[in-house]
């Protein structure tokens, strides 16, 4: 995908450039856009280290664990179908906790448990169940408290206050997860009912 | 509006707070582990430079062949129907497939128009709220050999509509331009 993506980029803007006579342009923006990486990774290096470093502590003193716990209830309205204490719950709700706090390392091995355990109460394999879909289509809704990358970003192309986009951040992805919950509920009440 | 900002100055500081309140109130040795937490952080931004310096130099070359102004000026029709500007469309449709490319293209947007621009912020905030559900999809059907995935991808699609309609929404209302 990438692979296609990339050479598209590089070989549309080379020819697009020799018609406009752009070329010149066009090895100064490569050398640029190659210095600028790394002087946005100097402050990456910075904020991210900062961020993983008190991310590593909330792992460790098992606050995921304990976050999980509490929105069982929340699990349980989203997925009425899994018994009570099925495995599924616990990594979904992993997954959720984990996806909110910005965990990728954590959020994709407890999806991808998820998904195996949601297919171990599938009666037709192969075909996704309601709660499957349910599952992928809110992990998809990015549902997450602190945008660190896109914050390390704009703090390194000179924003006035990089962090400003916190709060309108977690607006925008709770109206976009609240449609997506609406969504699922309709969606598996109009396949029940048929 | 005022009160987003005010959130957002609190956020961050009480996430800190609360995090290493926990540690400590579970007896973690909070700062050898904040230690080691940086740590695997470093080795993660070592090891994303290499695709970081492709995607840069690609979007920066694209940019500077004038192919990204002809792009915009191509998808303008589009913008008067979806009220979303044109310079966006590009970044909105890698999201959907990979995240580092959408971050290539954010990164030229916030130095072409400025991070606190009405598009430097709708990109901040269609980056914060949307996911690369394309990638994702694939990698969780694959796992247990999924074909048929029903619902979920006009579902993933809807979320991350309303994502990108509030996102420039509310990047409109916080800058005061339309």
């Amino acid at each position: 995908m990438l692979n296609a993506l990339w050479a598209g980029m590089i070989l549309t803007g080379i020819v697009w450039a020799a018609f406009h006579g752009n070329l010149g342009a066009v090895t100064e923006g490569a050398l640029n856009g190659a210095k600028e990486a790394v002087s946005l990774s100097i402050t990456m290096l910075g904020v991210m280290s900062f961020w993983t470093g008190i991310m590593e502590i909330a792992a460790k003193s098992r606050l995921l664990e304990a976050l999980s716990r509490r929105i069982r209830p929340l699990i349980r309205f989203l997925f009425p179908e899994i018994p009570k204490d099925h495995p599924a719950c616990e990594s979904i709700s992993t997954n959720f906790i984990a996806n909110f706090l910005g965990l990728g390392w954590a959020a994709t091995p407890a999806g991808l448990q998820a998904m195996k355990d949601l297919e171990e109460l599938n009666p037709k394999p192969g075909i996704a169940t309601n709660a499957m879909c349910t599952f992928l289509i809110i992990n998809m809704s990015s549902i997450q408290l602190i945008p660190m990358t896109i914050i390390a970003y704009r703090s390194q192309y000179g924003s006035v206050n990089p962090a400003a986009i916190t709060a309108p951040a977690v607006l925008t992805t709770t109206l976009s997860t609240l449609a997506a919950i609406l969504f699922c509920k309709l969606a598996a009440g109009r396949r029940q009912k048929t | 509006m005022k009160l987003l900002g005010y959130l957002s100055d609190f956020m961050i500081p009480l996430v800190i707070f609360y995090i290493i309140g926990f540690g400590w109130l579970a007896k973690r040795p909070v700062y050898d582990d904040f230690v080691e937490g940086a740590k695997s952080g470093m080795k993660t931004v070592a090891g994303i430079l290499p695709t970081l310096i492709g995607l840069m130099m690609g979007v920066s070359v694209l940019r500077a062949s004038g192919f990204l102004d002809f792009l915009a000026g191509l998808l303008a029709g589009l913008t008067g129907l979806l009220h979303i500007p044109a310079e966006l469309f590009p970044t909105i449709l890698v999201r959907m497939f990979s995240a580092s490319a959408a971050n290539g293209l954010v990164v030229d947007l916030f130095r072409e128009y400025g991070t606190d621009s009405f598009i430097g912020l709708s990109a901040s905030l269609i980056m914060s709220s949307t996911e690369t559900i394309f990638y994702t999809l694939s990698v969780y059907c694959m796992t247990i050999r999924l074909k048929k995935t029903r619902w979920t991808m006009p579902g993933a699609l809807l979320a991350m509509g309303i994502g990108v309609f509030v996102s420039v929404w509310l990047a409109g209302m916080l800058t005061g331009s339309p």
